[in-house]
Parts: C-alpha cells; structure tokens; sequence
C-alpha cells in the first residue's frame, strides 16, 4: 500500500467499494513496516495477529459507510495503554508490562474500528525531543537515517512520514507531537488541554500532557481529532466543550483572518533558513487574504525554565509508582524494602528520566518549594496572560514549530540544554493550554521546515481552517521522502 | 515547680460511601483481600482520579457539624512517600485548603463546660494495609486504599487526659449523628493521634511534644496522656529535655515507650494535584448539605425533655449513640408512649444488648415491635409478666408481637364471665384465707390472687382479678 497516495477518504472508498477488503490493507501495512522499519526503527511492538484477526473479522461485518475511520489501520504511540498489547513507554521498567485497561482514546478508536498495528517507540516517558532517551531503540528522521526524528513521539511522526502508516497518535508535553512532525515533514496538532482524555495515557506531566494526532494531512487530522475527543468521566480535567466537526471549515477561505507572529518567535535562535521558510508561509496566508502583525509574548523567554521546573516536579510525583512492587521491573538481588525500591528504579529508568526525577524532586522540596515550583507556577500564569492579550485581537498565533530542522543523531543527547532549547517555541503552548499545529513550510537542505499554528482554547476549528487553507495553496505536503514511495 | 499541659489531637475517620474518594471502586470491609479493587487503586500506569461527590459532601457535613468555616475555593494536594500500602506513592489530601477551618465543640468535665477549637478538617485517601507473614513475605491488600477519610486536628486548648477523653468521646458522637462514619475504634474506622507536650504555668511558650500514633481506644488515649504528662514533667524536673520523638502506649505497664526521635520534619513534597482541577463551593451546595444533616444530640435531649417528657439524664442516655437515638424515635413514631419506650429501651433492651454482646441493630427487635408490644402492654392485651416473655421473643426472633400473643394464647384474660367461675372454685377450695381475710389478714388476698394467677397459667389481668376477687369476698 502505497499511504503516500492515499488519505481516509480515499482508503475508505476502496474499502467501501471492496476493492480492497480490510485483512489486505491490514497486511500491506504490516509488509510497508517490514519493509521500511529496518531503516526508520519507527515501532517497538507489533500487533499483528490480533490486528489481522480483527481486519478479517471487519471483512466479514463490512466496514461502515458512514466511518471513515473503519477498518483503517493506525500506530499508537507507546505511552497509551492498550489492553493485552504491550505497552512500555519506552522505559525498561516497564519492558514486560501488558495493560489490562485500554485508555480512552483506544476505546474510542475501537467502537470506530480502526486497527492497532503495533506501539511505536518514544522518548522513555515522553522526556526528550529525540526518541534517542527510548531504552529499546533508535529511531530515524524518514527523510534523512542520520538524523533524529524528533520526539517524543518520534515513532509515530516517522511511520507516518516513511509511509508505514497513514496516521498515529502521538502525545505532546512540550512539543513531542508538534516538534516530530516538523522533523518528519506531516501534520501534527496538540490539541486544547482537556480537550482529549489522558485516562490511559502514562503520565508525564499532568498539567500538560495531551494526546493527539500525526497525520500526513490537515483534513485527515481534523478526522482524527474528531474521533477522539470528548469528555471523559475517567479523566476530571478533560472538557465537556461542544466538539464542532473540525472538517466543517476546510474551504480554504480565510480572508480578513488576523494572525499574529510573535517577534519573540521569529528572533535569535532560529535557523536563518527556518526563519525564512516561515517568512515565506507568510507571504502566502497575506496572499490568501490574511492580516498579519507582529506581536509580543514578553514572557515566552521563560517558558523552558518554567516547563522544566513544572514539568519535572509533577513528573517526579507521577513516577513514583513505579517502584517494583505491582508490576514493571523488580530488581533480583534485594535485601529490604527500601533495596527493591533503589535499585529497581536505578535499574529501570535511563539517565534523562533520572535527570528530570531529580530535577522535579528538588523543585518540589521543602526548602526550595516557593522559589522554584511556586515561582514556576506563577510565570505560567504570565505566559497564559501573554497569549490571552494576543487571542483578545487575533485568531492565530504563528511561527516555527523548532528552530531548526532535525539535528544529527548523537548531536544534542550530551547536552541537555541545547535538547531542551529546542523544544523553546512549542513549550508555551503546553503551558497555556492551547490547541498547537506544526505542518510543513519548506525544506531547508532536503529537510522538512515545519510552521507552527496556535488558536485560542478550544478553537481547534480556526486552526485547521487556516492549516487547510494554507495547505492547498502550497506543494510541501506533496513531497515524500526519497527512500519510500516506491512501492 | 507546677506544669500545664496541653494536648493535641488529630483524628482521622473513615467515612462510609459507597464508593471510594477518587475511584469508583465500592468501600466494603471482611471481603477477600484485593478484592475491592480496581486499576485506580492499583496505581496502574494511565489511570487517573475523580472526585466522589459524596465524599466531599460527608466532609462538609461534618466540617458543618463540628462549627467550621468552609473553604470555598478548595484543591487537592499530593503528598509524596513510599510504602508498599500506597500505590501511586503519593496520597490525595487537602493541605493547602482545608474544606473547614476553626471550628469548634464543647465538652463537659467535672460539670464544667469548655469550648475546644478545631484548627481544621480535610478530606483525604486511606493507604491500604501491609501484612507481615512469618514466611518472610510481607502481603499488600489494597482494599483499603482509597477510602474517603477525614482528618481532624484540634486547637492547643485540651490541657488534661481527661479533657482529651471527653473531646474524644464528643467528637465520635457528634460524627455518628452526622450519619458519615461508623465511628468504631476498635475497628479503625476511628484513629486517633495524641500530642502532649508540657511547659510550666506562665511560659508562654509551648513546650517539645511526644507524638503518640494509632491509639485504638479511647481509655488508652486517656492513660497514655496521663502517663507521658507525668512522664515530661519527671524529665524535666531532673533537669532534662524532652526530645521530639514518637512514642508507644503500652497496655500491659500503661507506660509510654519510645520509639524513634524524629530527626527534622519528613518533607513530603506537597504539592497541588494536577489531575484534579480545583473545586468552587458555592453556597448553595453548603446550605443543600447543611439540610441535609441529621438533628444532632443536643437538639434531639432537648425535645425529648421539654416535649416528651423525658428526664434530663434519660434524655442524655439515650443520644450517646445515633442508633439508640433513632431508634427511640422511630419507636415514638410508631405510637409508643414516649416514657415506655425510653423505659424499655434503657432497661431490659439495653440488659439484652449487654448479655448478648450485640449492637442494637444486631438485634432482632425493630422499633414497630417494641412498639407493638408497649401497646399492647398499655391496653391491657397482656400483662407486664408476660410482657417479658414477648419482648424476648420479639429481640431474639423478631415475632410480630400481636400475633405471637395469639398464637401462643398469652392474651390476657380480663372477662369478668371467664374470670369469676375460676375465683368462685378457688375460694370454695380456699375457706382458710377467706376467714383470714375476714380477720383483717391483708396478705389473704395475695395468696388468693396468687392462686388464681396459678390456675390461668399467669394471664390473668391481676387488676380485674383483684377487683373481682373483693367484690366476691365482700359477698360472702
């Protein structure tokens, strides 16, 4: 199966019109993974009895007419539980752990009989921008094997670009969803915080963390977003806001539309050719009929402080449970409690989750609680401040999604601050809550720049319209990696 | 030198929802281990908590109860520690926003009323419990785990055991009436916390306290407060210090052991819990459950003394616990006179209870029974003699009393036509007393009633009996 020629739409038609039943779209995926995951590593566990089992089953029922997402088969980044399937988070700790639970979102794909195929690989815990923290293995950017494909959910941005598969779920903490699919060249939005259940997703950082989709195109992310959010009584900060079709608006108008580009964004730190792929996209939402102004978020240059202090401390409590006791990895020689707590969590963490838990631990501690987690927790409210004057006289927010393109595997993992720079343009977003999209801008020396879209809480809409409208009128979505498509 | 003491008390209840504070897993106690249990409480990877509304409403009823003001804006905090008992490593509780803040009760020693202060009240999670085996495995039921608590601590202002005591005993009733706990010590749905400290009169500086944890009775709470009081002063007078430090009350000796000094506060690393976003109280809400809380104890002594008639120690007895309470009312309720029902209740009810080691709602009897039965002992159906047989009929078996009076034919003979023939055969039989009588023997008549109590195998209404048994004697 050729995915680079292909959308839901599409697939769905062939399905519906049984010119292709659903145990072949299910193996020609699998042979697609087969294929290519010797040079991407994009997946860490397949599914592929159980996922064959049920595209036959569909075969029998017949996918529904009325579903687009019937019978299509999908990655899941390995951080959603999913019941019976191996779900790690890329950490040793849990190297051996089967969900007896699926999460919500997996529910939810489920009743719209959509495939699991397998688990794609992370950052351990979600914590990197790189997949390179993963205990299990290395994952490679679809357009050039030499380089990172961005992380957290790395796996999941580099099936969907190598054409593996035709969309993913990823979840984004500070980038992880946005920050990949720049690297990999596709769509890739971090909706409104609540807008989608995290029940089920093992948690990084609670207050920021959000499941969401990586697709190859706007409209085919709108689908999956759609299919996926929701209120949840399992998850108490997820949102009872009406849910519109996300696809409604995707007409490609988006004259008088006001978007707003943060000169904070557009500064120092970013790649000069970064800046001006984004220079470009510019000129073409002006072309479409767009306003564009330049604005400023004074206290986005405390964003990575912020997020590293907040995120690290709700991360150090969230991962306490992992301690060997229930499940997960329980180291061999102990004598007392306190050994089968020590070394099994010295055991079954790698260095960057050790990093963070001590980072987290210590901005939580009682002597240091107000002048680290405090502070943090009142910068946050600036930030949202920021962005809460912008949304009072614009639409949309818009600048890169990194500063550069992918950096080279092995470049940035020694030195943390550079990785955690990185992540400078989406981190605010996290913070704020906001619905965040990356797509793709251009190319800068063969590799994807990627544009970032940010909408007010909850207008997810405003978003995809102008990412529809700007992809229509633009051919990078069009380009695949050169190793793929060939079919 | 003289010493004062003062004590604190921390208290934690276990509330009795149906559902756990941050899980919809049931609250059940005496089922298998783990059994109770779901992949919240487990702490699985993913899992996520909400709120039990009945919960926070069991905290504000008794934050309410107890004279507190409510917090409106309130969130819920983590506090971070390892133990195999504590999945997540975390505990949901409230240290920030306490939902109640100085409240207060009031309790009686010596005769002498005091008020004392309560700094503040949350809701929390119970941990589950480890068990050691001698296998050399220790074992982890989580049944526990999750079970909405409240905890509450009191102001400095309790200076002796017996105070301590008092307050104690207030506090369970006052919860009880709230309808929120069981309240039971000895089954730990009660725990308490005890500190004492001691400084001599006049210091205005609180002096080291000695923390005494999981007391499980009210009379150790008493002793062990008394004894470690003791126990500082002698420290203190031989020119030592007092260590902070965590002791243990001994039953055997009634002596406080020590067992480990504290070196500088644990830091539990508090923190807002994210997954739970903060919640408003509105005043509504606090009015809809302040309606919603039972008549507390002093109200109900009141009506019972200045509207039922009952004396002002009955009255206390029967509000020391919501059951006896309720059940006296309900007793009322079912057309019972008042006066009789606290009577029985007090007496043979609370005898039965005693003999039998039950609870009263352990016991078979209902309030439509005893009420039955003082009916029927009040319109002359049976006789207070048998009435003792029905009421222990009705406690043990649960016998509908009227009915079972018929059936056993125990209704009490009262028709003069049944009744003289018997008392003509027994006179006839009996000439001796009759002239005894005649003689001015007054103890004739009770050998004669005796006689024919004798012949209707008791059932006979000794009133229409002696009213007969003259009428008949002054005619012969």
């Amino acid at each position: 199966m050729n995915y680079f020629k292909h959308d839901f739409a599409s697939l769905h038609e062939l399905l519906v019109n049984k010119e292709l039943s659903v145990t072949d779209l299910t193996q020609q995926t699998f042979d697609n993974i087969e294929k290519r995951d010797q040079k991407i590593g994009a997946f860490l566990n397949l599914n592929k009895a159980a996922a064959l089992k049920q595209a036959a089953q569909l075969d029998q029922k017949g996918v529904a007419a009325d579903n687009l997402l019937s019978g299509i088969p999908l990655g899941i980044k390995d951080n959603i539980v999913t019941k019976d399937l191996k779900t790690t988070a890329a950490s040793k700790i849990l190297e051996n752990f089967n969900p007896i639970y699926d999460a919500t979102v997996i529910e939810k794909l489920n009743a719209l009989q959509t495939i699991t195929v397998g688990k794609t690989n992370m950052d351990e815990f979600a914590m990197g921008g790189s997949t390179e923290s993963s205990a299990f293995k290395l994952t490679k950017n679809a357009w050039d094997q030499t380089k990172v494909p961005g992380g957290s959910s790395g796996g999941s941005a580099a099936a969907v670009a190598s054409g593996e598969v035709i969309a993913a779920l990823g979840s984004d903490t500070g980038g992880s969803i946005r920050q990949p699919a720049a690297y990999n060249g596709i769509v890739g939005v971090k909706p409104t915080y609540g807008r989608v259940s995290r029940y089920g997703l093992i948690a990084f950082a609670s207050s920021l963390d959000q499941i969401g989709p990586l697709t190859r195109t706007v409209r085919d992310n709108a689908i999956l977003l759609n299919a996926i959010s929701g209120l949840d009584p399992h998850d108490s900060t997820s949102s009872s806001h009406a849910i519109p079709d996300f696809t409604a608006k995707l007409d490609g108008n988006i004259k008088g539309m006001k978007i707003a580009i943060p000169k904070e964004y557009m500064g120092e730190g970013v790649d000069s050719e970064v800046r001006e792929g984004i220079k470009n996209a510019i000129a073409v939402f002006e072309k479409l009929g767009a306003t564009v102004d330049e604005v400023s978020l004074p206290h986005s240059k405390y964003g990575v402080p912020v997020y590293y202090i907040i995120a690290s401390s709700e991360a150090s409590s969230n991962l306490q449970r992992f301690d060997g006791i229930r499940y997960g990895h329980r180291a061999a020689d102990v004598k007392n409690l306190e050994d089968v707590y020590v070394k099994s969590r010295s055991e079954g963490f790698g260095d960057e989750v050790k990093r963070r838990i001590m980072l987290g631990t210590f901005s939580l501690s009682a002597g240091t609680y107000d002048a680290f987690f405090k502070k943090a927790a009142q910068v946050r409210t600036l930030i949202c401040r920021d962005f809460a004057n912008v949304f009072n006289d614009y639409d949309l927010v818009l600048g890169p999604t990194s500063p550069t393109t992918a950096f080279g595997i092995g470049e940035d993992i020694n030195d943390p601050i550079t990785m955690y720079m990185n992540d400078i343009l989406t981190i605010p977003v996290n913070l704020a809550g906001l619905p965040g999209m990356s797509l793709p801008a251009g190319f800068a020396k063969g590799l994807p720049i990627g544009m970032q879209l940010i909408a007010n809480r909850f207008d997810e809409e405003t978003m995809y319209r102008a990412g529809y409208a700007f992809e229509q009128a633009t051919d990078f979505h069009k380009e695949v990696p050169t190793f793929g498509g060939q079919d | 030198m003289n010493f004062e003491t003062t004590i604190g008390l921390e208290v934690h209840i276990e509330m009795k929802t149906k559902s756990k504070a941050f899980s919809p897993a049931p609250v059940k106690y005496g089922v298998e281990q783990n059994t109770n249990t779901n992949v919240v409480d487990w702490g699985f990877p993913g899992v996520l908590p909400t709120v039990n509304k009945g919960a926070l409403e069991y905290g504000m009823r008794a934050a309410l109860a107890l004279n507190c003001e409510i917090t409106k804006d309130i969130h819920f905090d983590r506090k971070n520690y390892f133990y195999p008992d504590n999945p997540k490593a975390y505990q949901i509780t409230q240290s920030q926003t306490p939902i109640g803040r100085n409240g207060w009760l009031e309790i009686e020693v010596d005769g002498k009323k005091k008020k004392i202060g309560i700094e503040e009240m949350h809701v929390e999670e119970d941990a589950g419990k480890n068990t050691h085996s001698p296998d050399g495995y220790s074992y982890v039921d989580l049944n526990r785990q999750g079970t909405p608590l409240i905890e509450i601590v009191s102001k400095p202002d309790i200076t002796s055991a017996d105070e301590a005591y008092a307050y104690l005993v207030r506090l369970r009733q006052i919860i009880q009436f709230t309808g929120i706990s069981d309240v039971k010590m000895e089954e730990g749905s009660m725990r308490a916390d005890v500190n004492v400290s001691v400084r001599p009169i006049g210091s205005d500086k609180f002096g080291t306290k000695t923390e005494m944890k999981n007391l499980n009775s009210f009379e150790h709470v008493r002793k062990g407060t008394h004894y470690e009081a003791k126990r500082q002063q002698r420290v203190l007078l031989s020119g030592g210090k007092i260590q902070q430090e965590t002791r243990r009350f001994d039953e055997p000796t009634g002596e406080t052991i020590l067992m480990r000094v504290k070196e500088g506060a644990s830091d539990y690393r508090y923190f807002p819990e994210p997954d739970i976003p903060p919640i408003r109280i509105s005043d509504d809400w606090i009015e809809e459950v302040r309606a919603s809380i039972p008549e507390m104890p002093d109200k109900r002594r009141e009506k019972y003394v200045s509207s039922w008639g009952i004396p002002e120690y009955d009255a206390g007895v029967l509000t020391q616990t919501k059951e006896m309470s309720d059940f006296f009312e309900a007793t009322v309720a079912e057309g019972a006179d008042a006066k009789l029902a606290a009577n029985w209740l007090m007496g043979e009810v609370n005898a039965y209870m005693n003999a039998n080691k039950l609870e009263l709602l352990e016991t078979k009897l209902t309030p439509e029974n005893l009420a039955g039965m003082i009916k029927l002992i009040e319109d002359g159906t049976i006789s207070s003699k048998i009435a003792k047989k029905v009421f222990k009929e009705i406690i043990s078996n649960g016998s509908e009393p009227k009915a079972w009076v018929e059936a056993k034919g125990l209704v009490q003979l009262s028709d003069p036509a049944v009744l003289e023939p018997l008392i003509e055969t027994v006179l006839n039989n009996n000439e001796k007393s009759i002239e005894d009588f005649k003689n001015g023997k007054g103890r004739a008549i009770g050998f004669l009633v005796g006689q024919i109590m004798k012949e209707t195998h008791g059932k006979a209404n000794p009133k229409i009996v002696n009213k007969l048994l003259m009428d008949s004697l002054k005619k012969r």
